[in-house]
This record gives C-alpha cells, sequence and structure tokens, in this order.
C-alpha cells in the first residue's frame, strides 16, 4: 500500500469527492492561495499547503479563495448546504471559529431538527487544532468539545492520514454539518493510504490494541502518545487497551464500556482542557454506566487549565507527554 | 412587466391574508393560546407582497423573526404555517421550529431566523448555488435595521459582490430594532453602506406595495443577469411591539394610530388601484372578508391540531446518548 502524508491523505479524499460530485465545492482562506494574484495556479493551497493543486484543477468555480470573514462564509456554505451544494469550509485554525459559531452552531447545525426534518445540510468544516507549532495562544487551541456539545453537528478527529481520507470522504458524503479536525503537528506523518476511494463510519472507535488491564481511549494526536505508553507499560507487564475514538460525535459509547468492562480501568487522554472536556465527558460515561466495572478512579491526562503558551519552554510543559501517560496508567493499577 | 389585473388582486390578497394572520396571531397569544413569543409584522405586509411577487419559484428566500407575512407571500400552506405557530405536530415543521424558525425548503424559504445578521450569509450560500446550478435563481436576504448593523452583513455583502452572486439584500426597516430607533443605531445610510460595497442601493417607502415591488424587480433584473447584488431600503413600520406584550413605552403617542390613520399599506393600495379604475371597492371588500374567513378556519383548526408528543422529541436527530 502506497505511503502518504496525513496532508496528502486529506487533499486526496477531497480531489477524488470534487471529481465525483460537482456539487462539492472548497472554501476558505487562501485554500488557492492567490486567487486573481500573478501566480495564482502555482499558489499556496492553504497556508499549510493541504488543499494544494485544487485550484488548477478544478477552477474558481469550485474552489474559492475566500476574504477572511469567517462569519459570512461559514454562514454562506451554511446556506449554500441547504440549496444543493456540499461545501468543504476550510477554517485555518479552530481558533478562528470564534468569529464564526453562529453558522455551525445556530444555523448548519439547527436546520435538520429545527426544520422537522426537512432540510439537509451536507457541510464539512475542515479546521486545525493542537499545540506544538509555537504559535500560541490564539492559533493553538483544541477546542472539539465545543462542537461536541452540540446535537445536530458531527466532530471527527482523526490521528493518522488512513483515516484522514476515509473519515473526510464519509464527512463529504454525510448530509449533516461536520467539524473535522486535523492536527496542524501531524500533516507531515506518513501512513498506508490505498489510491482508491474508501469511507470509514462515523461512530466506530477504533480499538488499536487489545489489553487486559487498563483501558486507554486517547484522541487524534493523543492516539500515538497512548500507543507508546501501552508499549512500554507491556514491558512491566502492564496490558493495555488503546481506544482511538476517531469521531466525537456520534461517540462510539458501546465500544469504550465494552472496553472497560473488559479491564476495569479507564485512562482517558486529551489535548483539551481538563474542565468540560471530551475526557471529561467519557469519564462520566464510563462512571455512570460502567461504575459497577471499574476497579479503580478514572484517569484523565488533558493539557492544563490555561491558555496555550508561546514560550517554547512553556508550551512543552503545555503538551500532554507519553510520561503523563503512563503515569496515569500506573496509578490506577495502584 | 407591468402588474395585471390577477396580479392587483393577488397583491392585495397577500396583503390581506398577512394582515389578519398577524391580528389573529396577536388575539390568541394575548389569551395565553400560543407559547413563546412571537414578533409581529403587522404594517409591513406591503413589503412581503412587493418582493415576493417579484421572484418565482426557484429564488431563495431567507427571512428574519418578523416573518410570517413572507412565508404567507412566499405561498406557504396558511394552515401548516399557523399549525407550526401554535407549536402542533402538524405545522410545517412539526412544531419543532416555532414562528421564530418556521421554513419550507420546497417554497425556497431558507427559515425564519432567531439570530440577527444570521441571513446574509445564508442568501450568499443559496446564491452560490444557484449560480452553480446555472438556473438564474436569485436568493433573498431580508434583515431589519437592527440586522443592518451586524458585522455578519457587511461580510455578506463583501462576499455576495466579490463573486458577483445573485443575491438581493434587503434592509426591512421598521424604525426599531426591539425598543432602539434606528435614527439612534445606524450610522450613515442603508443606501450608502450598499455604495460602499459598490453596489447598488435604493430607498423605497414600505407603505406603498408598487414603489417595493418595481424596486424589488428592477433588482431581481439585474441580479438575473448576473451583475451582482444589490440592496433595497425599505422603510416602513409595526404595529405592534417588538414582540407581543411589549408595552411600546418607547414609541410616541399616537404613532401607531398615526400609521394606522394614514400609511396603512393596504388602505393606500386600496386608494390607487381604485382610484386609477383598475379595481372595485366591492372587489377588495369581498377578497379582505374572504381572507379574514380563511384565516379564522386556520386559527381554530390550529387550536385543535395534533400536538407534538414524546415519540417527536428524538426524531431528527443522530446519536441517543
Amino acid at each position: 500500500m502506497p505511503k502518504k502524508s496525513y496532508r496528502n491523505a486529506i487533499n486526496e479524499a477531497m480531489a477524488g469527492e470534487m471529481r465525483r460530485d460537482s456539487s462539492v465545492i472548497l472554501m476558505g482562506e487562501d485554500v488557492s492561495g492567490g486567487t486573481g494574484a500573478p501566480g495564482e495556479d502555482d499558489a499556496w493551497g492553504g497556508v499549510l499547503g493541504v488543499t494544494k493543486g485544487l485550484y488548477s484543477e478544478f477552477g474558481a468555480s469550485r474552489v474559492l479563495d475566500t476574504p477572511i470573514s469567517e462569519g459570512g462564509f461559514v454562514g454562506a456554505a451554511a446556506g449554500a448546504a441547504i440549496t444543493g451544494l456540499r461545501p468543504i469550509v476550510e477554517v485555518m485554525f479552530v481558533d478562528f471559529l470564534g468569529v464564526c459559531l453562529d453558522g455551525i452552531y445556530n444555523q448548519a447545525g439547527k436546520f435538520r431538527y429545527m426544520f422537522g426534518g426537512k432540510a439537509e445540510t451536507p457541510l464539512v468544516v475542515r479546521t486545525m487544532y493542537g499545540a506544538g507549532l509555537r504559535a500560541a495562544s490564539q492559533h493553538s487551541q483544541t477546542l472539539y468539545s465545543i462542537f461536541a456539545h452540540v446535537p445536530g453537528v458531527k466532530v471527527v478527529v482523526p490521528s493518522n492520514p488512513y483515516d484522514a481520507k476515509g473519515l473526510l470522504i464519509q464527512a463529504i458524503r454525510d448530509n449533516d454539518p461536520v467539524v473535522f479536525f486535523e492536527h496542524k503537528m501531524m500533516y507531515d506523518d506518513e501512513g498506508d493510504v490505498p489510491d482508491e476511494s474508501y469511507t470509514i463510519p462515523f461512530g466506530e472507535a477504533n480499538v488499536l490494541r487489545d489489553g487486559e488491564d487498563v483501558t486507554i481511549v486517547a484522541i487524534g494526536k493523543m492516539v500515538h502518545l497512548a500507543n507508546k505508553a501501552a508499549e512500554n507499560l507491556a514491558k512491566d507487564g502492564i496490558s493495555c487497551t488503546v481506544i482511538d475514538l476517531r469521531t466525537l460525535s456520534p461517540l462510539d459509547e458501546e465500544t469504550i464500556l465494552e472496553e472497560v468492562e473488559t479491564t476495569g480501568r479507564l485512562v482517558v487522554v486529551d489535548e483539551s482542557h481538563p474542565r468540560c472536556s471530551v475526557a471529561a465527558d467519557v469519564s462520566s460515561i464510563v462512571a455512570e454506566k460502567a461504575f459497577k466495572s471499574l476497579k479503580a478512579g478514572i484517569g484523565k491526562v488533558t493539557a492544563p487549565h490555561c491558555p496555550v503558551p508561546f514560550s517554547p519552554e512553556l508550551e512543552d510543559l503545555y503538551i500532554p507527554k507519553i510520561a503523563d501517560v503512563e503515569a496515569a496508567v500506573r496509578r490506577t493499577m495502584a | 412587466m407591468q402588474l395585471n389585473r390577477d396580479d392587483l388582486l393577488k397583491a392585495y390578497r397577500t396583503m390581506a391574508t398577512a394582515r389578519h394572520f398577524e391580528e389573529s396571531v396577536f388575539e390568541n397569544f394575548s389569551e395565553g393560546r400560543i407559547p413563546g413569543f412571537v414578533h409581529l409584522s403587522a404594517g409591513q405586509e406591503a413589503t412581503a407582497a412587493g418582493v415576493m411577487m417579484a421572484l418565482d419559484e426557484r429564488d431563495w428566500v431567507a427571512t428574519t423573526h418578523r416573518g410570517h407575512g413572507h412565508c404567507i407571500a412566499r405561498g406557504m400552506d396558511l394552515q401548516e404555517t399557523m399549525d407550526e405557530i401554535y407549536g402542533a405536530s402538524s405545522g410545517i415543521c412539526g412544531g419543532k421550529g416555532g414562528s421564530m424558525h418556521i421554513a419550507d425548503l420546497d417554497k425556497g424559504m431558507l427559515g425564519a431566523n432567531g439570530i440577527i445578521g444570521a441571513t446574509g450569509p445564508l442568501a450568499v450560500g443559496a446564491g452560490l448555488s444557484a449560480k452553480a446550478k446555472g438556473d438564474n435563481g436569485v436568493a433573498v436576504a431580508f434583515f431589519g435595521d437592527g440586522g443592518s448593523n451586524q458585522g455578519l452583513t457587511f461580510e455578506a455583502f463583501n462576499l455576495a459582490n466579490i463573486w458577483k452572486l445573485p443575491v438581493i439584500f434587503i434592509c426591512e426597516d421598521n424604525g426599531y430594532a426591539e425598543a432602539t430607533p434606528s435614527s439612534y443605531s445606524v450610522a450613515g445610510t442603508q443606501v450608502d453602506r450598499a455604495y460602499g460595497f459598490g453596489m447598488p442601493g435604493v430607498e423605497v417607502d414600505g407603505f406603498d406595495f408598487f414603489a417595493v415591488h418595481e424596486a424589488t424587480r428592477d433588482a431581481v433584473e439585474r441580479v438575473r443577469r448576473g451583475d451582482g447584488p444589490s440592496l433595497i431600503h425599505i422603510k416602513t413600520a409595526r404595529y405592534y411591539g417588538h414582540f407581543v406584550g411589549d408595552a411600546q413605552t418607547y414609541r410616541a403617542e399616537g404613532e401607531i394610530d398615526m400609521l394606522r390613520a394614514d400609511k396603512d399599506c393596504l388602505k393606500i393600495f386600496r386608494e390607487k388601484v381604485v382610484g386609477a379604475g383598475l379595481l372595485s371597492r366591492e372587489q377588495l371588500d369581498e377578497i379582505f372578508e374572504e381572507e379574514k374567513e380563511r384565516v379564522e378556519k386556520a386559527t381554530l383548526a390550529a387550536h385543535a391540531a395534533p400536538r407534538a408528543t414524546k415519540d417527536d422529541l428524538m426524531t431528527d436527530v443522530y446519536g441517543v446518548y
């Protein structure tokens, strides 16, 4: 199977769907990266090059560079989605969703229910999240829990190139609004990605490793920490199950509960803040529905409850580490 | 295109239905039969009829929290519209939307909206769809003087014009955003704002159906040609408060009586068409009474309409936790 980067997998998913379905359009800041400029055909393709080449293949009517007006173009994408198009909107950083939440949670996320089931809103909002780029407080957040809170919005967080392609194709074909989270530090990660098109269904977590002692539930980039920690712990005879949630909404409660019932212990790893996070949510579900299976208190590994700092020393302290996961697992075994 | 006799009858009938509808909702809300809160458009019927009669089936309309008249003028089913306001399961949105979110995509109605300023971007999106479809459809965004001050509205102006989309922005200015007068809250003029984004803008008398209709027809013609968006600033007034129950202490004494006496769009329409010998008073009276009866019937039916039940709560969602 060919090796491809997370970036290329995402690009390939969009290109394939745009070829397959003429109602799929792409819009966002610099998704062409220079429409109207002298070098537009070879322009950026997004600040990190994720949409490179789509403009030259599909043209300005389907790859729309937007002005810097996220509220306007996310709302417009919601309007386009209920009137027949399947827009993919790139909101460069999830932090910027602060100026365009309305289009997602009051408009797109409500249409289906509020209009009595008569509306379909096939909208994908792709956005970058996560710390590690020294991008500081307003370009580094991990804000998926805000969207997972809202019924009517689906939330997808792929942890690897294979999942990124399959989940994005699924998102584009889905008839509900999806917020698709791409970790900015993972674009160069490589993995096996088939050339052909495939989908990964929403609401099905991926059990990456089967263990007997502790279940580690992880999201996005944190899945790699969980895997590595599990490998290290295995050397000490601690056997871990690792679950990659893949989609936070819908959430695969069943798999989480089943695995916790087997191991009796849970550690959740989430790059977000501890309060009102997906880690807190998963913990509460397990505490409520699998309490009797639990042999120990639930462990949570999250970033601290402070904004993402700029200073490299501080940011490194901020980001959860493999050792934190190992320590949390050991605490549940103590 | 001149309006023929049938068009004039239709225009008056639409305005009459919308007026009776709002009077009925006022009365029944006041008596506690309608849940939530309602924003009535009585007094603004010339906008609803004048704009909608310039549109056709392929067009899209995003409207505001004050959207009952627009729904009726767009040809939404009267009974299903009334039932929705009552929260009945027979409502057009199954009772899940209500007055503020009533929609009918089959009629091109993208919904009333509870968020001020949300309509501009939605219409831009519908304009993108229309352009992609290539059917020369037009998308209309209604917003009020209140919505005219939202940044989202300006973003929508800019997007619509850089992409030369078939969008018509209609500022239906009834003089007050809740209790705040537009004379206080709006810097510059709406038309100047349109010019600021390089699109044509025109101010029209919202008490005059003909002025509204002609301005909309001109704008529709322009956008269908592919010349990009335009704005219409309709100056009108509402007979009721921001919501029913609003004591309206901010309004001048006698303001509403004066509006009803001198600025009523139905009366003005009657005077014009009767004065020009196009229609007779009897014809118009007959229509007015017919629509009154139709609305009364719909009201009574809404009182007896089936209520949503527990089974309806978790439909139209995914994932039950």
